[in-house]
């Protein structure tokens, strides 16, 4: 059966076709629909996890106990789950165990763009990395052979190109599915990773990377085609699709098993074209080890090390090298694009974050520049200068937050690292008073144990929970502070305040998302105090939730033009030469009445229709 | 058989990547390979959407390269002109006139550009250029969210793919209760190209 799949779909209907039993995953983009396609499958358990260091550990539970599992997470969530990673590599396992990471070249939706390539060679762990949706479909069932015959999770990794483009792949219309019976067999060196046990195990993990590449030299989805020999390309992933589109007639050894790499194959198809050449993205990964093997390789002077790759690039610089004749018709001029308006992404009309977002901006600046000068709206930031609030944040839709006009936020890095960073910012001496801004979904992820050790150091850090009751950046998935789960059923709630109280927290305040004064004396008086508290900022995603409540209007009578409410950001609200107006299909009314409550002259009314 | 390059951009929740969804799974049903790659992540909360969607014999790559593309399909002015550069020579720019200005025009530190400035940017690639009131007439027939029915009517006339294929995609994807509603919406966009075809009005 002909299928049209994005490479998320194909990896979770291989999976399943697979017979997997078990999966466990935290969303982060592009990994997230992998589970929630998961999830429309029966017979098997799935779950999101708190974090992808849960996830895995779930996995490799499972795993132990004799089933075949996954765990899935954007490249980034590997980090966190490096430590469980790294373990399973030395125990090995007994079903079949996959750990899908996502990586995102370009950093469309992400804080940085490492390459977790190398993840698979510093645990030592086999890699398959598909080229399209039909190899991300079939190459899964491999991959769970593999981890059964080698004694050893297998990393799967894919990248936004790969995960989110949709092709054409062709299905098994009755697969098996035979899904193995759990039982778990003791096997204390196995699996108790005691320095006495462990020692052996190591001998073990370098003798199965040398049967691997011995097993990946006829592995037969790796693909060599010789046509035009002056030219030899070596590609992996969605690489290879733009070198082939690219390099019409060269000829290819394409790699889908990237690490351990199957020497001789290499050494063969070298011999056979006068010069290798390696398309690959990010690090020059595949590169390295051929000039470690001793093969001249033109590799990273022709694709950059930064940034998503895409044709027209691989096209243009292969042009430049020689690689490839001058086209025929010189590319036309580019036309004006950098003098056209950016439209980066805005936190939605009704969003729940957006009060305390302008609150913060209003703590954290003491000088506005006014709104009706053009110049130095150009780079608002330069103007601005910081003085009161510190607000370190972390990883959400409330990022977003950092852009014009609220320019609200001084820290982002990783899930959960704004609690440790005020803590530390305090405790350096910075006599600013600082707060740290996170969301519900990302607190539970991995804010928890900061909050611990601020009660437990004796902080005066207040921390404010953006609680939007689901994971919102990614697509609305169920957190344990929900009480939804993966297949979108009732399950056990975590409620934020009581953890907070119980990890010793005396200062808890849940405040509604859009009490503005109440926001904003909150936060106030809790920077005075001298012990830890907690502002739990309550309030559903509009985009989940879609409730409207009655429309707002502008009385332009009343309205003197101070653009005030233009300051919350909202795209709902924009500027008709001098009036202000308000786009009533996109605002969600007096259910949020943000702008309302900023306008000094209550021209800004609730209309009865 | 047809090789076609379509270029979908828009703003978040406009419907783009739905309309290449449905685009893409009729020309894999009539026998084409296919391709699509979204912007997908931060752009859902009202960022740039684009759409890469190419059809033919064989694809290998799921972008489009630029200055390859055979059709833009603009589904607001500033987001059709914005990646004009990838249009080739002589493809044809389907553009709906409807300004959705960002904030930073909003705020006053840019300006959104007039319809002349888009069509001269276009001008500069084809004279092939389409601007459609596709949000008025989706919105006379009851749902502005049916433009982008309309926007795929209106290039279904080129594509060369049966008026069939079309409906009967639209009639498993649409629910029921706005399953009339996007027929007309369809009906209405490929009436467009055909009139403008005849009258040789762009």
């Amino acid at each position: 059966m002909k299928k049209l799949l994005s490479g998320n779909e194909a990896m979770a209907l291989g999976a399943y076709h697979a017979g997997l039993s078990l999966a466990a995953a935290y969303p982060g983009t592009p990994s997230t629909e992998i589970m929630e396609n998961l999830a429309k499958f029966q017979g098997i358990y799935v779950e999101w996890s708190t974090n992808e260091k849960v996830a895995l550990e779930v996995a490799m539970g499972a795993s132990y106990g004799g089933v075949r599992a996954l765990a899935s997470m954007k490249h980034v969530g590997l980090n966190v789950a490096a430590d469980p990673f790294f373990a399973v590599s030395v125990t090995g396992v007994r079903g079949g165990l996959v750990v899908i990471c996502c990586d995102d070249p370009g950093m469309h939706s992400s804080q940085n763009e490492q390459d977790n390539r190398h993840y698979a060679r510093f645990a030592k762990v086999p890699m398959l990395e598909p080229s399209d949706s039909q190899e991300a479909y079939s190459l899964m069932e491999w991959a769970f052979k593999i981890s059964e015959e080698f004694d050893t999770p297998v990393l799967f990794r894919s990248t936004t190109r790969i995960s989110h483009c949709k092709t054409v792949a062709k299905i098994a219309d009755s697969p098996e599915m035979k899904r193995k019976q759990p039982r778990f067999v003791r096997d204390l060196h196995k699996f108790v990773m005691v320095p006495s046990n462990a020692r052996p195990r190591h001998p073990l993990m370098e003798e199965r990377v040398q049967k691997l590449s011995s097993y990946f030299e006829t592995f037969p989805l790796n693909e060599m085609i010789l046509r035009d020999r002056n030219t030899g390309i070596i590609s992996a992933g969605v690489a290879y699709q733009y070198a082939r589109e690219v390099f019409r007639d060269a000829s290819f050894l394409k790699l889908v098993t990237t690490y351990p790499l199957p020497e001789n194959l290499i050494r063969r198809f070298a011999s056979e074209v006068k010069r290798v050449v390696v398309v690959e993205e990010l690090d020059p990964f595949i590169e390295d080890h051929l000039k470690a093997m001793g093969i001249n390789v033109i590799g990273k002077q022709l694709v950059p090390i930064v940034g998503e790759l895409n044709p027209q690039m691989l096209e243009e610089s292969a042009t430049n090298l020689r690689l490839l004749p001058q086209p025929d018709t010189p590319p036309s001029a580019r036309t004006a694009e950098h003098e056209l308006p950016p439209r980066p992404p805005l936190l939605c009309p009704g969003c729940p974050h957006a009060a305390t977002s302008y609150a913060l901006r209003r703590l954290g600046f003491y000088h506005i520049v006014p709104q009706d000068d053009p110049e130095s709206q150009k780079q608002p930031a330069a103007h601005l200068k910081r003085q009161g609030i510190i607000a370190t944040s972390d990883i959400g839709c409330y990022t977003l937050a950092v852009y014009p006009p609220l320019l609200a936020l001084d820290t982002c890095a990783c899930m959960g690292a704004s609690i440790g960073q005020a803590h530390g910012l305090e405790k350096a001496g910075v006599t600013n008073k600082i707060v740290s801004v996170i969301g519900d979904s990302t607190f539970l992820h991995s804010g928890i144990t900061s909050l611990v050790n601020v009660v437990y150091n004796e902080g005066r850090g207040t921390v404010i929970i953006l609680d939007n009751n689901t994971t919102a950046m990614t697509g609305h998935q169920g957190h344990p502070g929900t009480g939804i789960s993966a297949r979108g059923e009732k399950a056990q709630r975590v409620v934020i305040e009581d953890l907070s109280r119980g990890i010793g927290v005396r200062d808890v305040n849940v405040i509604g998302a859009f009490d503005l004064p109440a926001i904003e004396a909150t936060i106030r008086r809790c920077v005075e105090t001298d012990e830890p508290s907690v502002i739990v900022v309550r309030g559903d995603c509009p985009l989940r939730v879609r409730e409207k409540g009655k429309p707002l209007v502008v009385n332009l009578e009343e309205c003197d033009r101070c653009y005030n409410c233009l300051r919350v950001g909202c795209p709902a609200i924009s500027r008709d030469n001098d009036d202000v107006r308000i786009d009533t299909l996109m605002c969600v009314g007096d259910r949020c009445s943000l702008c309302l409550q900023v306008c000094h002259r209550q021209a800004i009314k609730v209309s009865d229709r | 058989m047809i090789n076609a390059d379509i270029l979908m951009t828009g703003v978040g929740g406009q419907g783009v990547i739905l309309a290449s969804d449905a685009l893409a799974e009729i020309a894999m049903k009539a026998g084409y390979d296919v391709k699509k790659s979204d912007s997908l992540g931060m752009s859902q909360r009202g960022g740039s959407v684009v759409s890469h969607l190419r059809i033919g014999e064989r694809i290998f790559s799921p972008m489009i390269k630029k200055g390859d593309a055979d059709f833009i399909l603009g589904f607001e002015r500033l987001e059709g002109a914005r990646w004009v550069d990838y249009l080739r020579k002589d493809g044809v720019a389907i553009i709906n006139n409807l300004a959705i200005p960002p904030l930073s025009v909003v705020g006053g530190a840019s300006k959104y550009p007039s319809v002349s400035e888009v069509e001269d940017a276009v001008r500069q690639r084809t004279d092939q250029i389409h601007f459609i009131p596709g949000t008025e007439i989706a919105t006379e027939l009851g749902n502005p969210q049916a433009l982008n029915v309309l926007l795929v009517g209106f290039l279904s006339f080129f594509l060369g793919i049966d008026e069939k294929a079309y409906v009967e995609d639209l009639s498993q994807r649409v629910p029921p209760k706005f399953l009339e509603i996007n027929l007309k919406a369809f009906a209405r966009g490929r009436e467009e190209a055909l009139r403008r075809k005849q009258t040789g009005h762009h």
